[in-house]
């Protein structure tokens, strides 16, 4: 229930309740008084605090490490942490949380991850090596092209701000998604990795590289500034090169 | 939530004979469309050139038809241009089937194939039309 | 689960995206037609000639420079698609979403000075 009346000091919060899939689910308002220097996960904390104790939300590090805290605001996924309530709130002074999009959600702002890290795995995001603790150091250049390619993406904490904002993970259910495809980039350039076939035979398809339309909403919204846009690109002509030559 | 990831790991367990069909499938659709689009992009700007030039003070059959019956190279690059758009049509048209509007997989791949049989025999036709010379 | 809206949608990116696919999907119902027409100058040269003084009316010549933008837009979106997927493109490449609209506003241009004037 609205008691403030809304004005400057106040903000108009409509935050998503609701338990999840056999629950319809609605947005609910709140009152939030506004601070100088207020995050969005300032305000999801003093709802839970102050307001509603019933709220489920996640959040973690509160410093833009973890990722745990990405939800979607006002239509956007970002991190709650380190966005910024008057960068964000609308001109009517509304501000809308949900919970990320694609994925299930469990109560209120918290979402199931487990499909993200299932198709991280599907997509052989996991490096795979012969060398043991008996061998010397494998020696990597960090001035080659694959090792900089690599290096471009490895940054990934697996927050799924990525997956939120794509519009294939939304029309195809087992498109793999850019945070899964970006890693598997990173290992495809990964010269001590030994899983290459396989890895390219599971990023190919219509649930992989191919069905990537380069709309660039995930390296848009990236938080950590990571282009799996490009990585994608990177794994389409990967593939390509390794079929023509048989070696798919 | 169970409907969904059990669809999501529905397409692991599928065979990976199917998979690794599946994967070269999409990776030649994939360079079969950039290859075409390169051919088109030449294509185009020529054409787009080309049709700048010839609608100035209106067009008519006879205008038209002047300039192309008999024309070998002009026959030729329009054959060329007609079935780099049969090949990249329809591969555009599947990826739009399949996300846009839902269709099923096998249902999208046949109307892609229609669509390659229409424009190749539509076009080439039309190619014809404008070549034969006589009327 | 929760799905996007429009807010989400609303970068250069994406919109490069749907016009380049829009685009395509109307060019692609267009030719057919293209065709069509320009056959029927094997059956009838008549036919064809009718045609092209129906396409005289105004409201043909401006979905005829309709078609013309539209194709000119795919191309411009399509080689920037290009240069990100074979090119050594680290980003998004805006830069040349900007420099392909102008392109296509002057094939536009070029066409309706040569349609009208």
């Amino acid at each position: 229930m609205l008691v403030a009346a809304m004005n400057d000091k106040t903000l108009h919060v409509r935050i998503w309740r609701g338990l999840g899939a056999d629950d319809d689910g609605r947005f609910v308002d709140y009152a939030v008084p506004r601070q100088d220097s207020q995050t969005v996960l300032d305000v999801v904390t003093h709802v839970q605090r102050v307001l509603d104790a019933t709220l489920s939300y996640r959040f973690a590090c509160r410093v833009g490490m973890c990722g745990s805290c990405a939800m979607t605001v006002n239509g956007q996924a970002r991190w709650t942490c380190r966005t910024h309530v008057a960068k964000v709130v609308g001109a009517d002074g509304v501000l809308e949380i949900a919970p990320l999009a694609h994925l299930p959600v469990v109560k209120d702002l918290a979402t199931d991850m487990s499909a993200f890290f299932d198709k991280w795995a599907r997509a052989r995001g996991r490096f795979q090596g012969t060398l043991t603790r008996h061998d010397d150091f494998a020696r990597v250049s960090p001035e080659t092209p694959e090792r900089q390619a690599a290096n471009a993406g490895i940054e990934c904490i697996g927050c799924a701000v990525c997956y939120g904002s794509c519009d294939v993970v939304q029309w195809r259910l087992d498109f793999l998604g850019p945070a899964a495809l970006n890693r598997a980039w990173t290992l495809v350039n990964d010269v001590r990795d030994t899983d290459r076939t396989a890895r390219l035979r599971a990023v190919a398809g219509d649930a992989g590289c191919h069905s990537c339309h380069t709309q660039g909403s995930c390296t848009e919204r990236c938080p950590k500034a990571i282009a799996p846009t490009i990585a994608i690109a990177g794994l389409k002509r990967t593939v390509a090169r390794a079929a023509v030559k048989g070696e798919l | 939530m169970s409907a969904v990831v059990g669809a999501a790991s529905r397409g692991a367990e599928a065979a990976p004979e199917m998979a690794l069909r599946n994967a070269v499938a999409q990776a030649r659709r994939w360079y079969w469309q950039r290859i075409s689009a390169m051919v088109l992009a030449v294509c185009v700007v020529l054409h787009l050139a080309g049709m700048v030039w010839a609608v100035r003070g209106g067009l008519s059959a006879a205008e038209i038809l002047s300039r192309t019956q008999g024309n070998a190279l002009f026959a030729a690059f329009y054959a060329v241009f007609v079935l780099a758009c049969a090949v990249h049509v329809p591969i555009g048209l599947i990826a739009i089937t399949s996300e846009w509007w839902r269709w099923p997989p096998a249902a999208a791949t046949w109307f892609a194939r229609g669509v390659t049989a229409a424009l190749v025999v539509l076009g080439l036709r039309a190619v014809w039309a404008v070549y034969a010379p006589g009327a | 689960m929760r799905r996007n809206d429009h807010r989400a949608h609303g970068h250069p990116s994406w919109w490069a995206f749907w016009l380049h696919r829009v685009s395509g999907l109307l060019l692609a119902l267009f030719l057919p037609l293209h065709f069509l027409a320009l056959g029927r100058a094997l059956t009838a040269p008549a036919a064809l000639e009718g045609f092209l003084r129906f396409s005289d009316a105004p409201v043909v010549k401006v979905a005829e420079w309709g078609l013309v933008t539209l194709l000119a837009l795919h191309l411009a979106g399509g080689v920037r698609l290009l240069l990100i997927e074979f090119g050594r493109a680290s980003d998004l490449r805006k830069n040349w979403i900007a420099g392909g609209i102008g392109v296509a506003a002057a094939v536009g241009l070029a066409f309706a000075l040569a349609l009208f004037a």
